[in-house]
């Protein structure tokens, strides 16, 4: 005979309870964001701002100096786009060279040379320990402006002209040669192709282990050089930036405020990348060293089959939220005036009062950015995951 | 054979030129990093030195040394700061001779360091206010050290420190109708102190916030995980000087028109709102450290699912959590200086308008190293400490 059915009570049973405490939760949640709205819609009809997308489209009556060409008759969602690709500009060369800032620094600390190993502390310790926005405040009044005048601006090799009015480099530009140099390059690539194949086939056949992305690359260097010597004049010259009365012309111009971001952001992001590049390779065990070592492999060898590989796995996830972070800090722009997307963004709540719609549009910019960056490191790191059996 | 002393390995004795052997000149390829470095060196520091020595004017600094510290906080109040100062630094001593080791070495690296400030050419009051701090901090040491036996003074310490920044912001914020503690708006605040206002307050209003979004992010009630998720998600995918400039321009907007909150208030509640969704990262990696076991054993007890939350679980994960917190509050202070968006006169935003100043045109170097060295102190010094504590703790050593 069944035991009889103990009725639970409704406040004791937890299933009730459960949705109980969530619509509490909903409801309070609503209470309070309706209170928010209340006052919001009343502190706007007193001021007499209305909200509504419709402002992009009047001039925006201010010019911007950098990047894309831009009028001030263009419009207000013009001039935001322009700040878009302003910031995606220096978060992009910035990722590139704090990487390689990073990956320097980072094994320096490890070099068992003394002043090398100290000189990387000193650099790492430094940096990190201070605000990025006085760096870049240095960078920017300190060091950028207080070079000299555009016309005995420091020459480095190169030539590269270094002079308050920014950084002016030498820049490649296609002759009208490289029509006929593009033949040999595809050439190159057709017999570099064949050359990988083959060379991978007779590896596996002997079974011995090689290079043969090396052979490729060999390959496709050598028929691109032919096809530059063969050629009578070079398919590819540097345009120098040449000083005319007031400003250089010609070449790659970088503004000072340019300059001075992307040195400040790649200064303290390199020192962050290399604390992780630093803890990635010792992160891989001693074991690990010796045994390839006991197996005949060189330096070299270790670290590029045996170390790296493994420190990478490590290495990879807070190297990516370090990217984020560059992508993020890149809107302390408006500290040295580089027109990025919050700085623009300040302008046209300056000039238009549309603040909460620019706002939202500040956060929905940064918030699609870190979307794709940490959906592209969950599939990175996905993929290299350790796979145990 | 049991009771044979183990002896220590010898002593390697290495002489100058082993060493330098053994560190820069091991193989051709060091010798030559050594080489470039050397020169890197000196083509580096030596302009440095030089302009250190000779050429930067550096009487911007002891002449607006007032508006570093505090900002616009009228003259006749400052010993209020001081008391602050005192405070923090008794509770310093104290904890320092109750607990030893890592508290003891904090308490004693600021108490030399407060040594050497006597040393530099500060005034006599200045020297008298600040030879006060010493004898406060040492006090402090000493009644702590004698009171090491008694464990129920630890508790006490504790409480006091928790209250320790409702009280400091009472005191230097005052109270209305107080002839004593006349009330100085935040308006007036400024400098390091702002600074640290900003970063101790920040911290201890998001810390509430972080662990209810942590414990929000682990629920099992769907509502409240994905409320929590968004909002988590939200806050570390847009930077902070965005989410600054929001409550400076929108926090009116969103309040009763009666309601007055200046910029230093806005300000702290960004950095609360923005500093809660890290810290509820770093407590939801706590809480996943806490083995299951624990949980299945409250539970097995009889306890409630809130008692086994805050008695049990929470405890545990908080205390794995420390040094990422202490991390945590290291990389807000440094963020602090972000805070001229909304135009305040940190310490930053104090040097830049010490710089906007006519009368100290061109001064740019010498005040900009001087403010970073000022944050450089105090994060790497914080920094250090998180990094014994890590040890002391023994997290990720289990």
């Amino acid at each position: 005979m069944p035991a009889p059915q103990t009725v639970i009570p409704l406040w004791r049973d937890v299933r009730v309870l459960r949705i109980l405490a969530q619509v509490i939760f909903v409801i309070t949640l609503v209470l309070v964001a309706n209170w928010f709205y209340t006052n919001l819609s009343r502190n706007l009809g007193r001021t007499g701002i209305h909200v509504g997308f419709d402002f992009l489209h009047l001039t925006a009556g201010f010019r911007i100096s950098e990047g894309i060409s831009f009028e001030s008759t263009d419009s207000y969602g013009y001039a935001f786009w322009v700040g878009i690709v302003n910031t995606l500009r220096v978060i992009g060369i910035g990722i590139l060279l704090a990487t390689i800032l990073g990956l320097v620094a980072g094994v320096a600390r490890l070099s068992t040379n003394w002043l090398v190993c100290k000189m990387a502390s000193v650099y790492i310790e430094t940096i990190r320990n201070t605000p990025l926005v006085v760096q870049l405040f240095f960078w920017y009044t300190a060091t950028f402006l207080k070079l000299p005048n555009v016309h005995d601006s420091l020459e480095l090799p190169g030539p590269i002209y270094l002079s308050q009015r920014g950084l002016a480099l030498p820049v490649p530009h296609l002759t009208e040669h490289f029509s006929s140099w593009s033949y040999f390059l595809v050439a190159g690539l057709v017999l570099a192709c064949a050359v990988y194949v083959g060379r991978r086939r007779y590896l596996q056949r002997v079974q011995r282990p090689g290079f043969p992305s090396a052979w490729a690359l060999i390959t496709f260097l050598g028929t691109s050089a032919l096809g530059w010597f063969l050629l009578p004049r070079s398919p590819i010259a540097w345009e120098v930036p040449v000083l005319s009365r007031f400003n250089f012309e010609g070449g790659l111009q970088f503004t000072p405020e340019f300059a001075a971001l992307l040195t400040g952001l790649v200064v303290y992001t390199g020192a962050f990348i290399a604390e992780i590049v630093r803890g990635g390779i010792l992160a891989v065990s001693k074991g690990q060293k010796e045994a390839a070592r006991a197996l005949a492999l060189n330096n070299l060898q270790v670290l590029r089959l045996v170390i790296f590989p493994q420190a990478l796995r490590v290495i990879i996830p807070p190297i990516t939220s370090q990217y984020l972070n560059l992508a993020k800090n890149s809107s302390l722009a408006v500290a040295v005036g580089y027109p990025d997307l919050f700085s623009v963004a300040n302008t046209i709540i300056n000039q238009s009062g549309r603040a909460i719609e620019m706002i939202l549009f500040i956060m929905g910019s940064y918030l699609i950015m870190s979307l794709i960056t940490s959906a592209f490191s969950n599939w990175y790191n996905r993929r290299i995951r350790l796979v145990e059996h | 054979m049991q009771n044979r002393e183990i002896l220590p390995p010898p002593m390697l004795r290495i002489g100058p030129l082993r060493w330098l052997k053994d560190n820069l000149f091991s193989t051709r390829y060091n010798a030559l990093l050594t080489f470039l470095a050397v020169v890197f060196l000196y083509l580096t520091l030596h302009p440095t030195l030089e302009w250190v020595l000779w050429h930067a004017r550096w009487d911007a600094i002891p002449a607006n040394l007032k508006l570093f510290l505090v900002g616009i906080y009228p003259m006749k109040d400052v010993w209020r700061v001081w008391v602050c100062v005192y405070w923090i630094l008794l509770l310093l001593g104290l904890s320092g001779g109750l607990w030893g080791r890592l508290a003891r070495e904090a308490a004693l690296i600021v108490g030399s360091g407060a040594i050497l400030l006597l040393l530099l050419p500060f005034s006599w009051m200045e020297r008298l206010w600040i030879l006060g701090a010493v004898l406060g901090l040492f006090g402090g040491l000493s009644i702590g050290w004698l009171l090491r036996e008694r464990k129920s003074w630890r508790k006490d310490v504790i409480i006091l420190w928790a209250l320790s920044p409702l009280i400091v912001v009472l005191f230097l914020g005052g109270l209305p109708n107080n002839p004593l503690l006349s009330p100085v708006g935040t308006n007036q605040w400024g400098g390091l102190m702002l600074t640290f206002m900003l970063a101790i307050v920040g911290i201890a209003s998001s810390f509430p916030l972080g662990v209810l979004l942590a414990l929000g992010r682990q629920s099992s009630l769907p509502v409240i995980r994905w409320i929590s998720i968004l909002y988590i998600e939200v806050v570390r995918g847009v930077p902070l000087i965005t989410v600054i400039f929001m409550t400076s321009i929108m926090l009116p907007l969103f309040l009763p028109a009666q309601v007055r909150v200046d910029q230093a208030l806005r300000a702290m509640v960004a950095f609360a709102l923005f500093t809660s969704a890290y810290i509820a990262e770093n407590v939801r990696g706590g809480l996943q450290a806490v083995p299951r076991g624990q949980i299945e054993a409250a539970k097995a007890v009889g306890l409630s699912g809130m008692l086994t939350t805050f008695f049990i679980v929470l405890p545990q994960a908080l205390r794995v959590v420390i040094p990422a917190n202490v991390g945590q509050f290291i990389s807000l202070f440094k963020d602090t200086a972000l805070v001229f968006v909304a135009s305040l006169l940190d310490l930053f935003g104090m040097a830049k308008s010490i710089l906007a100043n006519p009368d100290w045109l061109g001064r740019d170097r010498e005040v900009l190293l001087f403010i970073a060295f000022v944050y450089w102190l105090f994060t790497y010094f914080l920094s250090r400490m998180s990094r014994r504590l890590e040890k002391a703790l023994g997290v990720g050593e289990r």
